[in-house]
């Protein structure tokens, strides 16, 4: 180990070849090679990013399908009252466990008329509480109210309560699913 | 002996330690005070966040159905996990604490100026990362408010104009809240916004080797680019001091001291409890931010709706150009904050707002309060209707915004003693019309129940 080469500041190999004078037709080389090589390089981006970004976006490009769903039968649910209601995404992940659910308040409101309300609240999606005695849902984020019917009571939401569609097949309450109700989707 | 020094000699040649390393250590700097350990310090709190981060990688699950169980392992099960997350999580306000503290030296003492506002600038895009980081951290935990802030978030999302739809497309990924974000949200938190940050650090620290650690700010001495360059170096010929060990010894402390005292939060106050798991049927959310995005969620409690989306993007959209504007504003000038009236003006407002602020949002007084009764000091004595209204406040949900008797929310008037502020009339109209946040009752209630609240109501009056 005694053959200490010179420091590292004395080995330029690039250097030597750089200072050697530069005629117009070696710029004009380099000039292309540069331009090549940037090209090259986009060109190594744009193919790369086209799979990446696809695999990104494709929840905003495989949409799942609405489906109407059985969220229990009719006559579990007493007339004039709002209940909570939990159903199951038809095709979620393996892995996602318990938010694999979306609830609802489901109101019925006649012989085969039902009412369902998302619980976000138009305000900031906050969870909305329905108090049963006082006939109103309650935002615990910033205290916005929204009457039994869904509209704005009082506070701060813009709007009244996203609906779902529901119907009624035979005895049973169906629901038409659909995103999360956030935002202009509400 | 003579193997081992040349053993030395092959490394420090092929490594450039002496050639290259060493003289970086030793450059030059000027003399300054203690303040200046504030951005080694933030370094050093990003440093042990990466340390601590890819521990808890080590358990953490980043699944939906298993991420709560995990943390829970971690906290509970894990040997010294708790003390990891809780150096993780306490390590997360001190890096905050500490950008932010760097961010108002550097602005007092004008270290913006010419020629650094290339640090300035990367130092801004650094902050705006960490608060990302503490944010996306927050969503980690996966517990109800983790999971109602997504809800929260994306719907503050959709409030941008135009592409405000698409944004919560991305951040919601699919049918329910939840099932595809957290994952999106974990690659975020542990490698696209990580790695962004090394590259950006890097950067940052590179400028300030470049352009030098600035001089301690000379009232009446502004920075003029024509001459500051060859001054700040006749400076650095006169007084310059090493910048190993003589300056960094006051690094090194500072971040014993501050490290010691995140370690010491970690053991004994440790990382703060789950709560319940993520669960869309659990109701009973009253999603809250971790301290630091208090002001800003108080901001928005405050603002008026007509102006809320404004609120929502237009403040930090504004916040960030004003601190992208700050070094092309004053590029030159005086850099001693005695000097600069405005800018202490300015870090003092600010700094005040946000204590406020945070105040404010740790007590939540706008938000309805759902588990509280009716005191029975307040029952007490009353007969009859009174006492049936004592009850139909607390069933028809007035408590929840009203308080009696030191019991209920704080969102609307207090009403302890409405019985000698308002008359019988006035009481009625209230409750059958509400108005100013509160819901017209006039259709909930049947007359004999307006009756009940009303002689309860009257019955509210100040004791003599
Ligand atoms: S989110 Fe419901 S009132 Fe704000």
């Amino acid at each position: 180990m005694s053959d200490v080469a010179p420091p590292s500041s004395a080995v330029d190999p690039v250097g030597a070849h750089a200072r050697r004078p530069e005629s117009p037709a070696v710029l004009t080389r380099r000039r292309f090679l540069s331009r090549v090589s940037l090209a090259m390089s986009a060109l190594i981006g744009l193919v790369l990013s086209v799979p990446i970004l696809a695999y990104l976006l494709s929840p905003l490009i495989n949409r799942a399908p609405s489906a109407w769903i059985t969220i229990g039968r009719v006559d579990q649910f007493e007339l004039g009252r709002t209940v909570q209601v939990a159903y199951d995404d038809p095709s979620p992940f393996a892995w996602a466990g318990q938010t694999a659910r979306t609830s609802l308040w489901l109101r019925r409101t006649g012989q085969e008329s039902f009412t369902a309300f998302a619980v976000n609240c138009t305000h900031l999606a906050c969870p909305v509480n329905w108090l049963q005695d006082a006939g109103l849902f309650l935002c615990p984020c910033h205290g916005g109210v929204f009457y039994g019917d869904g509209s704005v009571a009082a506070g701060p939401p813009p709007r009244p309560l996203p609906r779902y569609d529901v119907r009624v097949q035979g005895d049973e309450v169906q629901l038409l699913s659909r995103p999360v109700p956030i935002g202009d989707e509400a | 002996m003579r193997r081992l020094r040349g053993a030395w000699d092959w490394l420090d040649d092929r490594l450039g330690i002496s050639d290259t390393i060493v003289p970086l250590l030793v450059h030059p700097v000027p003399r300054v005070n203690w303040w200046y350990v504030l951005g080694s310090a933030t370094l050093i709190a990003f440093t042990i966040q990466v340390i601590t981060g890819v521990a808890l990688a080590f358990s953490y699950v980043p699944a939906p159905n298993a991420a709560y169980e995990s943390l829970e392992f971690i906290t509970h099960g894990a040997l010294f996990g708790n003390v990891v997350r809780g150096v993780h999580y306490w390590g997360s306000s001190a890096m905050v604490v500490l950008a932010v503290a760097h961010m108002a030296h550097v602005f007092l003492v004008g270290a913006f100026k010419y020629p650094r506002e290339m640090g300035w600038l990367t130092g801004v895009i650094l902050l705006a990362m960490t608060l990302a980081m503490a944010f996306t951290g927050q969503l980690l935990r996966w517990n109800q408010d983790a999971y109602w802030a997504v809800a929260l978030l994306s719907s503050m999302a959709s409030r941008v104009p135009l592409i405000g739809n698409l944004l919560v497309d991305v951040i919601i990924a699919g049918q329910t809240v939840g099932q595809s974000t957290l994952t999106r949200f974990y690659a975020t938190h542990v490698f696209l916004i990580p790695a962004a940050m090394f590259v950006l650090v890097g950067v940052h620290v590179y400028l300030v080797v470049r352009h030098g650690v600035s001089e301690l700010p000379k009232p009446g001495k502004p920075v003029n680019p024509k001459t500051y360059r060859k001054e700040y170096q006749a400076l650095l010929d006169r007084e310059g001091i090493p910048f190993w060990p003589d300056f960094a010894w006051k690094d090194v402390a500072f971040a014993l001291w501050a490290g010691s005292l995140v370690l010491l939060l970690a053991v004994v106050l440790g990382a703060p409890e789950l709560g319940k798991p993520a669960d869309p049927t659990l109701l009973e959310a009253h999603p809250k931010p971790d301290w630091y995005f208090l002001w800003l969620f108080a901001l928005l409690a405050y603002a008026p709706p007509s102006i809320e989306s404004l609120v929502i993007i237009g403040l930090p959209a504004l916040m960030g150009a004003a601190l992208v504007a700050v070094p092309f504003i004053a590029p030159t000038g005086e850099r001693a904050p005695e000097r600069r009236p405005w800018a202490v003006g300015i870090v003092a407002f600010l700094t005040l707002s946000v204590v406020i602020l945070i105040y404010q949002g740790s007590r939540s007084a706008w938000a309805p309060e759902l588990h509280a009764a009716v005191p029975a000091s307040v029952v007490e004595g009353l007969q009859g209707d009174a006492r049936r209204g004592a009850t139909l406040f607390d069933q028809k949900g007035c408590l929840a915004c009203h308080a009696v008797g030191g019991q209920g929310g704080q969102r609307g008037p207090e009403l302890s003693t409405v019985g000698s502020r308002l008359s019988a009339d006035q009481l009625t109209w209230r409750i059958l019309y509400g108005g100013s946040g509160m819901p017209a009752y006039g259709t909930l209630l049947r007359p004999d129940e307006v009756t009940a609240l009303l002689e309860f109501m009257q019955a509210q009056r100040e004791q003599r």
